[in-house]
């Protein structure tokens, strides 16, 4: 007889990204094994297996004796609505093995529109979805990635969390996980343990109270857990895990490609941007290195296109060294190279060219602001020059279209910056009218404007968020001294963007929110289809939370914040600086031109960064 | 042309048709080959499998035409190298050279089991045995044209049954491989359709041989 599984399969969409089975996917013997992960990812097979952070880790578990490590996706919702019809739980990929047999449940979170997937999840396995209700070792469950930088939302469902790089901390959890397993630990003196790791976080063992105002009062630590818990890196990021025998999909997945890593951290310091100070200090991979990895990467999966991952990849000092071979090795194979993240300078102008002998890919800038005294505001050192000419060099090499990425609602912005971003379109269209070789493909502008969110470690972590009738009212306008039909013109969903700052922003008060969204249907919050914001409002709206306070309000400098407890390794002291010089519109130096001294060199052995 | 005979069983069967395309060219490269590639603005390795299957549909005789780079010679061990890498369910069977165009397939057999979980009824083997050997059998099936209306029993060839246990029928059948093309899972929706009595809780289907236009193996 067919199981209910196989049954199941064939009434869904895409069926492949639900059994496994890949080239790569390790399987293990069972009764060799005396540790089970279920890796989870609060999305789709699809984004989650584009993942690198997630692929590093996977291997990184792998590795250990006696330890199986198995993913599990968020199902879309025709699968979801057939396992609950049929009662099938949530299971892992490479077992088939319902999720609640398994001893530790990981989630790796990326952005805060997964809140939902992490609390549904736990559901469809039937795990109970708060920590307090899980009353032994088993089901424990962890988290980490960018969003673990301020866990308040999420310390109702979470038992711990592992801040920063895992490649180290993880194996270390792992066996003290094993330890209390063996010799039957109770749930509490586990957590009381794990709370000595270093970068590991445990929400229970701090207790939050809030001032009449609303405003946190106080945090204090409990059963001497430390004061601030501060973020893992790798050691040597060179020499570190890297998985050139990663799984490759059967199905299409986003990144369908070899993804390498480059370097860590960046040093451009832009100030909206977390990803920016969260992933210092700055460490760089050798060329060799790399290239010997991307060889095996590729002649291991059989991929046909390979990408430089990193968040400014011509900030990469060996960028030349690396590019040079790899292009070699990759032309007569046929593998197309692509380098997202390049700056607009001139070598990267001459590479671009290069590049695109194997195959012609986009043309994208973020210069996120419209004016020069903004772009200088936010710290975002791009010129409207260098644009332009980067412009003119693409469009007389055949280039036809740009992709434009700006920001609504940045701090200082005002209409003025608004009509910059048409005035900067505008000049991109006159570009392409005087270097254009082919005019009669014409030209395609696709320009997109997000809706900013102060996010937690920027210097804009103070700041409020604008209203989202302030946003809207600055989209019109925008619209409005747009008038070319080259231009087609996007912008973020208002209530997504809300919903993400409560979330980035929040405290602890919003765990009974998420739970009452997720129990009236809230899920897959980061596709259209699904999102809904009316079961949001009225789950804060049960839940007596006023979202616009986390939003409109902004935070005192002199207030704790609700990741107070938490450090990146770059100091407040960095972050009020780079806020206060944001308002002179005094632009700060990259960390290879000068060092602001940051501190995040200090997680460094010898306090050294690679800028 | 270079042929390989290939089987897509268990898991690997929701592989779609693209994705199977995609999967066979990695292989290739894994094993160390370079296929030929398409020329024009973003070439792509070349591979061509013959009746593409649906979704959820076993097959052991599957066939894929190649041709490597530059004529480069196939080397004797390619089935190994290709297997070593597969993913689960796949498996090449053989590989050789062939100079017969897939448009001679003609036919194919497949086997479809009907699962019934509370036992097989009682009047199910003569029942289907008559439904299948009427006039006509009109059925609707999804196409790229929406909804269609279609007679399945002139592109059916052959019909038996075979109880294989309690709860499980197996037809056996051989159906028009293509122009027209018959997908053996029509005859389930045609069961649901006309003898409503008779549904299985599940059915499955695995395609057995491809036939040429006088019913012999086609390779």
């Amino acid at each position: 007889m067919t199981d209910l599984l196989h049954r199941i399969l064939p009434q869904v969409q895409k069926p492949a990204r639900y059994v496994g089975g890949e080239y790569n996917a390790v399987i293990k013997d069972k009764s060799q094994v005396s540790l089970r992960v279920a890796f989870c990812f609060p999305d789709t097979y699809e984004i989650g297996m584009s993942n690198v952070g997630m692929r590093i880790l996977y291997g990184v578990m792998n590795a250990m004796e006696g330890v199986w490590c198995e993913r599990v996706f968020a199902p879309w919702g025709d699968m979801e609505e057939a396992m609950r019809r049929n009662g099938l739980p949530l299971y892992a990929l490479e077992s088939h093995d319902p999720v609640r047999d398994f001893d530790m449940i990981a989630f790796s979170i990326g952005y805060e529109m997964a809140y939902s997937n992490i609390v549904n999840m736990l559901d469809l396995s039937g795990v109970p979805v708060l920590a307090k209700d899980r009353s032994s070792l088993e089901n424990m469950v962890f988290a980490g990635g960018v969003c673990a930088y301020n866990p308040e939302p999420l310390a109702d469902f979470i038992d711990f969390f592992s801040l920063g790089e895992g490649e180290e901390s993880t194996p270390e959890i792992l066996e003290l996980y094993r330890t209390a397993k063996e010799e039957d630990w109770s749930k509490k003196a586990f957590l009381c343990a794990v709370a000595k790791i270093p970068g590991v976080y445990v929400p229970s063992l701090y207790e939050h109270t809030y001032a009449p105002d609303g405003t946190l009062a106080e945090i204090v630590p409990l059963e001497g857990a430390p004061e601030r818990v501060e973020k893992r890196i790798v050691q040597d990021f060179d020499r570190s895990y890297f998985p050139i025998d990663g799984i490759v999909p059967n199905t299409e997945i986003v990144h369908d490609r070899t993804n390498l890593e480059v370097f860590r951290g960046c040093i451009r310091g832009c100030r909206f941007c977390q990803a920016g100070f969260c992933y210092r200090p700055v460490r760089e991979r050798n060329a060799d290195t790399i290239l010997e990895q991307a060889k095996a990467c590729l002649d291991n999966s059989g991929y046909q296109e390979v990408t430089l991952a990193s968040l400014s990849t011509s900030d990469y000092k060996q960028l030349e060294q690396l590019a040079s071979p790899l292009l070699d090795y990759c032309e007569p194979r046929k593998i197309n190279v692509s380098l997202p993240s390049l700056r607009a300078d001139n070598f990267s102008r001459e590479l671009m060219m290069k590049v695109q002998k194997v195959r012609k890919s986009g043309l994208t800038f973020a210069p996120e602001a419209g004016t020069q005294r903004l772009r200088d505001a936010i710290n975002k050192n791009v010129t409207e020059e260098e644009i332009l000419e980067t412009c003119a060099t693409a469009f007389s090499g055949g280039w036809n279209s740009v992709k434009l990425y700006f920001m609504l609602g940045l701090p200082t912005e005002t209409d003025e910056d608004v009509i910059g971003i048409a005035q900067l379109t505008q000049k991109i269209i006159h570009t392409w009218r005087e270097h254009a070789v082919n005019k009669k493909r014409g030209l395609s502008i696709n320009l997109a404007t997000a809706y900013f969110v102060p996010k937690p470690f920027t210097p804009f972590q103070w700041e409020k968020q604008i209203s989202k009738e302030e946003y809207l009212r600055r989209v019109r306008l925008l619209k409005e001294h747009l008038n070319s039909r080259s231009v087609d013109y996007r912008y973020h969903e208002a209530d997504l963007s809300v919903l993400e700052a409560v979330m980035a922003r929040g405290d602890r008060r919003l765990g009974p929110v998420i739970l009452e969204a997720v129990r009236s249907g809230a899920r897959m919050d980061g596709w259209n289809e699904y999102f809904r914001a009316d079961l949001w409002e009225r789950a804060f709206s049960v839940c007596g939370v006023d979202a616009a306070y986390y939003t409109q309000r902004g935070f005192e400098e002199s207030e704790i914040l609700p990741w107070n407890t938490i450090s990146v390794g770059v100091s407040r002291d960095f972050f009020l600086r780079e806020r206060h010089r944001a308002y002179e519109a005094r632009i700060s130096a990259d960390c290879r031109t000068g060092c602001g001294g940051c501190g995040a060199n200090k997680l460094l052995e010898g306090g050294r960064c690679d800028a | 042309m270079h042929r390989l005979l290939f089987e897509k069983v268990g898991d690997s069967v929701y592989l779609s048709h693209l994705d199977l395309i995609r999967v066979f060219q990695r292989a290739f490269t894994r094993a160390g080959l370079m296929l030929k590639h398409s020329q024009g603005f973003s070439p792509k390795p070349y591979v061509s499998v013959a009746l593409a299957l649906s979704v959820g549909v076993e097959s052991v005789c599957e066939l894929l035409d190649f041709e490597l780079e530059n004529d480069a010679p196939v080397p004797e061990d390619l089935a190994q190298r290709l297997n070593a890498t597969l993913p689960a369910g796949m498996q090449v069977r053989e590989v050789y050279e062939s100079d017969r165009k897939t448009k001679e397939l003609t036919y194919l057999t497949a086997r479809l089991v009907l699962e019934y979980d509370r036992g097989i009824p009682n009047d199910a083997r003569e029942g289907l045995q008559t439904l299948f050997s009427g006039e006509s059998l009109v059925v609707s099936k999804h196409s790229k044209k929406g909804e269609t209306e279609t007679d399945i029993l002139p592109m059916l060839r052959s019909f038996s049954l075979e109880q294989l246990c309690d709860t499980e029928l197996a037809i056996r059948c051989t159906v028009c491989a293509q122009n027209p093309t018959l997908n053996p899972m029509l005859l389930v929706s045609a069961i649901e359709k006309y003898r409503p009595d008779l549904r299985p809780d599940f059915a499955s289907c695995r395609r057995l041989e491809i036939l040429d236009a006088e019913g012999k193996t086609f390779r």
